[in-house]
């Protein structure tokens, strides 16, 4: 068959309707192709629309993981600028309680300094202004631009300016198979929980943004993919404990973080390794580390009225065996290309990461799923202003 | 304490189904467990093509309001051994097109309460005893209301007046009457004075009871009345205090 001289645009499918699906889909319909996404379930109703809903600024990874510390505060400036009205825009804190938390602390600064976070000192008074809710017998703090947003919230403005463009969203669209002819994936196939009928779409290219059922979707193009779901326990408390967000100045450990939310305080996390990304369960030790952690950095935390405990698993790449807790993979993410790592072409991954990078994500995989389909358009996602939340819901 | 089964009643429809009818499922049920918890777990092992909306898990976004024993709440901070019954009915919310299964269409929801034009983020609390950060010109935080559209299924007029406004919509023009935030509030305020939106409300005050937000709309819609009758919106206004970004 000889291609007609104007073909449409390539078509793509994504599967998967979490953060990074939106942003994705959003990228790819800016640059010109026709995108199809599907989703399980409603959109964001996977890891996306459970986390904490820190914006980080970058600082909680500065000292370890410098790459994903430059990553978190483009974004957070950028997103501020493509998203306006979305982030209760209050700073954070990181807390020192402790000498040991004051030497990391110092670590902290300097790392903040070499990452381009901007970063300040204050004294345990100024501190107890900001927050008076704070650990009394603090002995510092410093100032980062943290932020807070609504889990769900920002990645429906990439859903609805990736729509108002053109691109069609299906939720309750599981996908059960892929069509994969001579070693390239050509579509999927699965079933739309609305209708119970079967569907088939074909696609010029696959991408598989399922977050931590990504093993699972590989699997169905015959490949694999290496993520280890992690969850970690969020503790959400009655009633705003800081304008800021609060972390403990010490390297990365359960319940070291209270993110203040609409009406509500969230502690968080702890993280564990699991195998199946729909069975996490709440283990009620977890929960009581929650209270336990996030007491020493505000103590009001153990007196606070209980809304809901619940979990969350991260995405993260990791082969099997080896970490066990999930704190030593890496929180920078993967787009894999499976024609160069597997032989099977027309289907790429997206995986790793964690929300703040959501974007970066998709522009990374745009740039990949772009260059196999060999389109040269620049990524628009940084610029372009996002319509409000509401706009995915209209008619 | 160990878990204990429960029977869940839920409703079920399919697009081009007749009649929706309801399936019962057996579920075994911990002293945490909730009503979200149980559906994902049908879906999980008993039966995958149940659809249902859910994503924060935690009564922050909004999307898991449904009729639980005809009750309008969250599912997912509605424990299901305090509901103290062996069976468990589920139902979607009422007053919004049925999509499928317990998954209503938010789309008039939002028809709606766009309207409002109420910006997501509040410019004017503080902590009591606190005060805002160096930098932070004033201090931002989320508007209670998450948009669950559990007032509208609770509302005894919505459900027999499809052209009046609804608790919610309401709610969120008294909130931009409160804190304009560079909302031209006259305007806003003409649309609430109609007798398709404030003057409407009957005071059933059911949307209040059922808000899982605290939001208020029955009190929101006095307010929006009170000052209605005032007229004090039609008095030229200095510059909202909101507007200073």
């Amino acid at each position: 068959m000889t291609a007609p001289l104007r073909s449409p645009a390539p078509h793509v499918v994504i599967v998967g309707g979490g953060g990074t699906g939106a942003a994705l889909a959003l990228d790819l319909v800016l640059r010109g192709l026709r995108v199809t996404l599907v989703e399980r379930g409603e959109i964001t109703s996977g890891t996306t629309g459970r986390h904490h809903g820190l914006l980080h600024s970058g600082a909680r990874y500065a000292v370890n993981d410098a790459e994903s510390a430059i990553e978190c505060i483009e974004e957070n400036q950028l997103l501020r600028r493509v998203a306006p009205g979305s982030f209760e825009e209050n700073d954070g804190l990181f807390v020192g309680i402790d000498d040991e938390d004051m030497a990391y602390g110092e670590k902290l600064f300097a790392a903040c300094g070499e990452t381009g976070i901007p970063a300040r000192w204050l004294s345990p008074a100024e501190a107890l202004h900001l927050e008076p809710n704070l650990n009394p017998d603090l002995k510092g703090a410093i100032q980062v631009p943290d932020a807070t947003f609504d889990a769900m919230r920002l990645p429906l403005r990439w859903f609805a300016t990736a729509k108002a463009h053109g691109a069609v969203i299906q939720p309750f669209c599981e996908v059960t198979g892929m069509v994969v002819r001579n070693a390239c994936v050509m579509g999927v196939r699965g079933r739309d929980h609305r209708t119970e009928r079967d569907f088939e779409v074909g696609a010029d290219l696959v991408v598989n943004a399922g977050g931590p059922w990504a093993e699972k979707i590989a699997a169905m193009a015959g490949v694999d993919v290496p993520i280890r779901p992690s969850p970690g326990v969020l503790l959400a408390l009655r009633g705003r404990l800081c304008n800021m967000v609060v972390n403990r100045m010490h390297k990365s450990g359960d319940g070291d973080i209270v993110v203040p939310q609409r009406a509500l305080s969230i502690v968080g996390t702890s993280s564990w390794v699991v195998n199946d990304p729909d069975d996490l369960g709440v283990p009620e030790d977890h929960v009581q580390k929650m209270y336990d952690e996030g007491s020493k950095i505000i103590p009001a935390v153990r007196s606070a009225p209980f809304r809901q405990a619940w979990s969350a698993a991260r995405p993260l790449i990791g082969g099997p065996g080896g970490a066990d807790t999930g704190r030593e993979l890496s929180r920078t993410f993967k787009c894999f290309d499976h024609m160069e790592r597997d032989g099977v072409d027309g289907f790429v991954t997206i995986s790793g990461g964690k929300a703040t990078t959501a974007r970066a994500m998709a522009e990374t995989t745009a740039d990949v799923v772009c260059r196999k389909l060999g389109i040269d358009m620049p990524c628009l996602t940084r610029q372009t202003v996002l319509l409000p939340h509401t706009a995915y819901y209209a008619a | 304490m160990s878990d204990t089964s429960v029977t869940f009643r839920v409703h079920r429809f399919k697009q081009g189904d007749e009649e929706p009818h309801h399936d019962r499922f057996p579920v075994d049920v911990g002293p945490r467990t909730t009503v979200l918890d149980a559906l994902t777990a049908i879906r999980r092992s008993q039966d995958p093509t149940l659809t249902l909306r859910h994503s924060c898990f935690h009564a922050s976004c909004g999307t898991c309001g449904m009729k639980v024993n005809d009750q309008e709440v969250l599912a997912c901070v509605t424990n299901v051994r305090e509901l103290g019954t062996d069976e468990v009915r589920v139902e979607p919310l009422d007053n919004a097109p049925v999509i499928s299964d317990l998954v209503v269409d938010m789309g008039p929801f939002y028809a709606r309460f766009d309207v409002a034009e109420r910006p997501l983020v509040r410019e004017s609390e503080l902590v009591p005893g606190s005060r805002a950060a160096a930098g932070i010109p004033y201090p931002e935080r989320y508007e209670d209301c998450i948009e669950c559209g559990i007032c509208i299924s609770a509302c005894p007029i919505t459900g027999t007046d499809p052209t009046y406004i609804g608790p919610a919509a309401l709610a969120a023009m008294d909130r931009v009457r409160q804190e304009p935030r560079r909302v031209d509030v006259p305007s806003i305020l003409r649309l609430a004075d109609d007798p398709h939106a404030a003057w409407r409300c009957h005071l059933a005050f059911e949307c209040t009871e059922a808000c899982p937000s605290n939001v208020d709309p029955a009190g929101h819609i006095m307010q929006l009345r009170r000052s209605l009758f005032a007229r004090e919106w039609r008095r030229p206004s200095p510059e909202p205090e909101g507007a200073r970004r």
